[in-house]
This record gives structure tokens, sequence and C-alpha cells, in this order.
């Protein structure tokens, strides 16, 4: 299992990339921290997520 | 009459105390946007001594802004920047500043800002704020990042919060009330995100790294 944002998914395997795809989020718009560092956005593709990770990721809305 | 730098020196340590006031006045802090967030985020900062602000916006004064941002009706047409400049040397006149009109790319940021302690992401528009925040924590590891998202429109102030997401990464706002879903962008909701920063690059500076 992987915690995102708090929540247990089964999603260990897959890539970054491969869950954003199963997600509403905005790859342009949110930033995705791994067990307490940044995933390069250039290693979304790369990032396999592994059982036990904890995955948070902010989505930045308009205005300022 | 505007006051010695020694009279507004023994001010602000007679309010801080001398070692947050050393702590605040050796410090550099760089607003990347001048709208909502970064004018109200600059003088908050300048009203606390901080030293050195850098102060960096690519746009002029446009009188949509004036219903929150900290310029005045006859600063319209004027590069963000120096007008913002004019304004904080009015209110705090010892604070170092330097302005940069320019817009902050992924090519330009890590030099723009390397002289920088703390980094206040003040950008209305949310790839701006995702690409920045993702290249400062890519690319300058080494320091504070304090970001906003969520202010808009007219809900309750109270949801209105700082978070530390990462080691050196504090996000400020309610994280979910964007500018498009909204009326728009209301002046103390704002200012209240905008707060929160500039609480937070104080509270850093004070060794108060906790939320």
């Amino acid at each position: 299992m992987v915690k995102v944002n708090g929540t247990e998914l089964d999603i260990a395997g897959k890539t970054v990339s491969e869950y954003l795809a199963t997600t509403n989020y905005d790859p342009k718009r949110i930033a995705v921290e791994r067990n307490g560092d940044i995933v390069f956005k250039s290693k979304y593709d790369a990032t396999v997520l592994d059982d036990g990770d904890s995955l948070e990721i902010v989505s930045f809305v308009g205005g300022g | 009459m505007i006051p010695s730098k020694k009279e507004w020196t023994d001010a602000l340590i007679a309010r801080h105390g001398t070692t947050l006031h050393e702590r605040f006045s050796s410090a550099t802090v760089a607003i990347c946007g001048l709208g909502g967030l970064g004018s109200n985020i600059a003088i908050a900062l300048a009203r606390a001594g901080i030293g050195k602000l850098l102060l960096i916006d690519f746009d002029r004064v446009d009188i949509t802004n004036l219903h929150r941002q900290q310029y005045k009706a006859n600063q319209i047409g004027c590069y963000k920047a120096d007008a913002l400049a004019e304004n904080l040397r009015e209110i705090a006149p010892y604070t170092v500043i330097r302005t940069v009109t320019e817009k902050i790319t992924e090519e330009n940021f890590s030099d723009l800002l390397k002289e920088a302690d703390v980094i206040c992401e003040a950008f209305d528009n949310a790839d701006s704020k995702a690409m920045l925040v993702n290249g400062v924590l890519e690319q300058l590891p080494q320091y504070y990042l304090v970001a906003a998202s969520g202010m808009a429109g007219m809900d309750t102030p109270n949801t209105i919060k700082t978070r530390k997401v990462m080691k050196r990464f504090y996000l400020c706002g309610d994280e979910i009330s964007d500018e498009a879903n909204t009326i728009g962008l209301v002046a103390p909701r704002v200012m209240l995100c905008a707060a929160h920063q500039a609480h937070t690059v104080l509270r850093i500076l004070a060794g108060e790294y906790e939320v």
C-alpha cells in the first residue's frame, strides 16, 4: 500500500506518472513529495512507488 | 521628519529585542510576484525590519490591481517593482531594496534568487506557482521556500492556514479556493494569506521551524 495525502491506496508498483494518470491532478500544477523528498518533474515516469511509500501531492490553484 | 537610522534601529530593538532584530536585519528575502500576496508580504517584512528585500515582478500596476494590492492610484502604469520600492521607502526607509523587473522563468530563477535566505512564492498563476516551487525544491534545496495556494473568494477567513509540507517548504492558504471558481480575489482574504507567508518568514528567521 502507498499512502497518498494520508489515504492508503493499492498502487505499489506503479510509477508516479501512471498513478497521476488515474487522477484529476493537472501535472503542470502539482509538486510531488515522496517520503519527505521532492520527486523531480523529470523523474515522474521513472519513479516506481514501493509498498510503504508515503506520497504528498500539493496541487496549486490560481490567485495571489 | 524621517527618523535617523539609529532611532529606527533602536525602536525595532525595543520591539523585537536584539537577537530577533539581528536575525531580521541581516536577512535577505526574495518576493516572487508583487501582486496581492507579494505587495502585502513586502510591507509586513519591511515593517518588521528585514534587512534586504528582493522584489521581482515583470508587470506594471493596473487599475484592476488596486482593490487588493498595495499600490496607489497615481502609480497606475508604473512597474510594480519600482512602485512598491517607492512605497516601502516611505514606510521603512532603511530597508535595502533590490528590484528586478523581469519575468521569473525556469531558466533564470536560480540565478535571480541565489542571494536570498528565504524565498516567497507570490504568483497568481497556478502553473507559475508549480514551476517555481518544483524548481526551487529541485535546484535550490538549501533555501527556505514559503508558497501560497488558495485564498480567493468570499469563503470564511478561518480556513487560511500554514502547513509545513517538507523540511524547508511551507504552504499557506486553504489550498482549494481557485480564483477561477470564485468571484475572484478579495483584499482581506489575500492579505491574510500574505500575512501567513510573512509571519512564516519571520518565524523561520527566528529559528522557529514548526507551524
